[in-house]
């Protein structure tokens, strides 16, 4: 047994370790704060964020770093999701502020479990084992689950809080089975040691079959062996290498076939475990992601929640599922790329079709835009599915722009709900124009992104993912990709056309903070402005891929 | 002694069975809790019975993981269910129908 020598490396994940030591400082001090001064505890939260941002920044990593004997890995793509992340719910916490606060809901602990539940996102976007990748999951989750459920006078948050508990449990039982299935094929809880052993067992796999093939279509054994020989010129190693030894020491060629079965029928075993560990691992992932048929709970728990979790759910937690995506399939799971490649075309058509479909006959808002994410991440596989580092970088690109016209959609709904009236029905859009003309073209360029007109950036984020998929040979999934598409502009429009062609029935005059309405036109305008410009972020996510 | 082999068929007959305990059973809250927990139960027979069989300890310290995060999991669970019943005065799965389309 090799003696463990201790490789921490703390300074590869400062921003984490900052960021945990602050939130716990603020839960003590939040405890301790007279009632009129808790508007401290949001301010210290904001500063959290922007200093660990500035940390992230700070600590740029130039290649991959291992951190805390291997648990940990701080690289590029990382730490660019991990900043986004953080941007983003540094908006959330803007936007809720004053939606939680008609409420009566505005706890230190939201923003407490709002910092606790980026930690688990960013030990999620950085591990580098089953492990961490599941602590950082549930981290996540167990806050978010606890954050819909703080509106507890409200009955339906706490049923979609039940919900989300319940399918989250068993989305983390199946990740975890899966997990199990593969630490047990390939002995090693590591991500790169696993893909290694993985790309040999799916190598010998390769091998196996073809001298299955030989040894059936060939009936003399000593023309077999020659066969089989020529099999085995490259790739050599785990079962391949024993083949090759035995074909060399043995000279009774009926003997050495013989010998060679046992090893054959081993590989072929161990090939089918990866595929059913494969399998649950997908499962787990769907679900965090929302992708059909494990979407069932999204339009439950985007309806429920408080409008201003509801946002916080939609966004951040989306790029580290991606992460998390990234991680498993392509860091650990890269040998079988073949056979997740078809599963995840699958899901994507899936969740393209339902989610676009069935948000047409919506009439809450955020049971719409649900929809709207589900179809969001079918579009956001298509890269992912191509296996090839440009597709990888146009998901994260497609990520990170759902994340951020996401923001701007929910955000809207906050501004136009008040003490005692939310605004979640389509209805409550209807001639915003009227009543505030600004807000309506901020919400006009939302949707237009969202539906993937250009020249908003949500034009950009299609058009890459599917430039992806035909570069990838796969023109019939850009086709059906692009019809979807078309159907889901309808509902995008229709939001449109409620707020300029309707009259307003409710003329009561937009309040909010000034801070609330600066963050929302600046998220707005960064759409158009990205629009313009998409390369500025397409550079980002390919640098961060390595892609130059 | 039972080999691997026995120890994957039970953990997959705990798999199973608590899978179908969730969608199953209409009535009682209390008992997709306790499904929950049998399942990650199962996991944990997966992962002793492979760290025992590869003679590599990394599947054990799983397990203690495992079974922390499962303890923090179920006092959410049980949170969430006393919000719950404060507000309808049941626990039956099927009144939970307010969010439906």
């Amino acid at each position: 047994m090799e003696i463990a020598t201790l490789n921490l490396n703390m300074l590869g994940l400062l921003p984490e370790i900052v960021l945990l030591t602050m939130a716990c400082l603020i839960l003590v001090i939040d405890a301790y704060l007279p009632k009129h001064q808790r508007y401290l505890t949001y301010q210290l939260t904001q500063g959290t964020l922007i200093g660990t941002a500035l940390l992230i920044f700070a600590s740029f990593p130039e290649q991959r770093v291992l951190a805390m004997n291997d648990m940990f890995i701080s690289d590029p793509m990382g730490a660019v999701l991990k900043l986004f992340i953080v941007l983003m719910v540094f908006f959330a916490f803007i936007y809720s502020r004053e939606y939680l606060r008609d409420r009566n809901i505005l706890k230190g602990e939201y923003f407490v479990l709002g910092l606790f539940a980026v930690l688990g996102m960013m030990i999620m976007v950085s591990a580098h084992s089953l492990l961490t990748v599941y602590l950082g999951l549930e981290l996540l989750s167990l806050s978010l689950y606890t954050m819909i459920a703080m509106h507890h006078k409200s009955q339906t948050a706490s049923e979609a809080a039940m919900k989300y508990f319940v399918l989250g449990a068993i989305a983390s039982g199946m990740l975890l089975y899966g997990m199990s299935m593969l630490y047990g094929v390939t002995g090693t809880l590591d991500l790169t040691r696993l893909a290694q052993t993985i790309n040999q067992i799916a190598n010998d796999h390769t091998v196996s079959v073809a001298i299955l093939e030989k040894i059936s279509e060939i009936k003399n054994d000593n023309i077999a062996v020659i066969a089989i020989g020529q099999q085995i010129t490259e790739n050599a190693g785990g079962a391949t290498a024993a083949i090759a030894q035995i074909l060399s020491e043995n000279t009774d060629n009926t003997a050495a076939i013989a010998a060679i079965k046992p090893i054959i029928d081993q590989t072929m075993q161990s090939y089918t475990i990866l595929l059913f560990g494969l399998v649950f691992v997908i499962i787990g992932v769907a679900f965090k992601l929302g992708a059909v048929p494990f979407h069932v709970w999204i339009p439950d728990v985007y309806q429920g929640a408080p409008t201003a979790v509801t946002l916080f759910i939609a966004s951040a937690p989306k790029i580290a599922a991606f992460a998390m995506l990234m991680r498993l399939l392509v860091d650990g799971l890269q040998g079988l790329q073949v056979d997740w490649q078809n599963i995840l075309i699958l899901l994507s058509i899936l969740s393209m079709a339902t989610g676009n479909i069935i948000a047409i006959a919506q009439t809450n808002i955020k049971r719409m835009l649900a929809y709207s994410t589900i179809a969001h991440v079918g579009y956001l596989m298509l890269g992912v599915l191509t296996g090839t580092q440009e597709g990888y970088a146009a998901s994260m690109f497609y990520v990170v722009v759902y994340a951020l016209m996401t923001l701007g959609a929910f955000g809207m709904i906050i501004l136009l709900s008040r003490a005692g009236f939310e605004a979640d029905q389509l209805d409550d859009f209807k001639g915003l124009n009227e009543r505030n003309s600004w807000y309506a073209a901020l919400m006009l360029i939302v949707m237009l992104s969202m539906a993937g007109m250009p020249p908003m950036i949500g034009f950009w984020a299609k058009w890459s993912v599917l430039a992806q998929v035909i570069d990838a040979g796969f023109i019939w999934l850009a086709i059906v990709a692009v019809m979807f598409a078309i159907i889901g502009a309808f509902y995008y429009l229709r939001i449109i056309k409620l707020m300029y062609f309707e009259k307003a029935e409710d003329k009561t005059p937009i309040e909010a903070n000034i801070d609330m309405r600066i963050a929302l036109s600046a998220n707005a305008l960064i759409i158009l402005l990205l629009g313009i410009m998409p390369q500025t972020l397409m550079v980002v996510c390919l640098g961060a891929l390595g892609v130059s | 002694m039972p080999g691997l082999n026995e120890f994957l068929i039970l953990s997959a007959v705990l798999f199973c069975l608590s899978i179908a305990g969730i969608f199953l059973n209409r009535k009682n809250l209390l008992i997709i809790l306790m499904c929950i927990e049998l399942m990650l139960l199962s996991v944990n027979t997966n992962f002793i019975a492979f760290s025992y069989f590869n003679a590599d300890i990394a599947g054990q310290v799983f397990v203690f993981f495992i079974l922390t995060v499962a303890a923090a999991e179920t006092a959410i669970g049980l949170a969430i269910l006393v919000v719950l019943f404060r507000g309808k005065n049941t626990i039956n799965v099927e009144d939970f129908d307010t969010l439906k389309g």
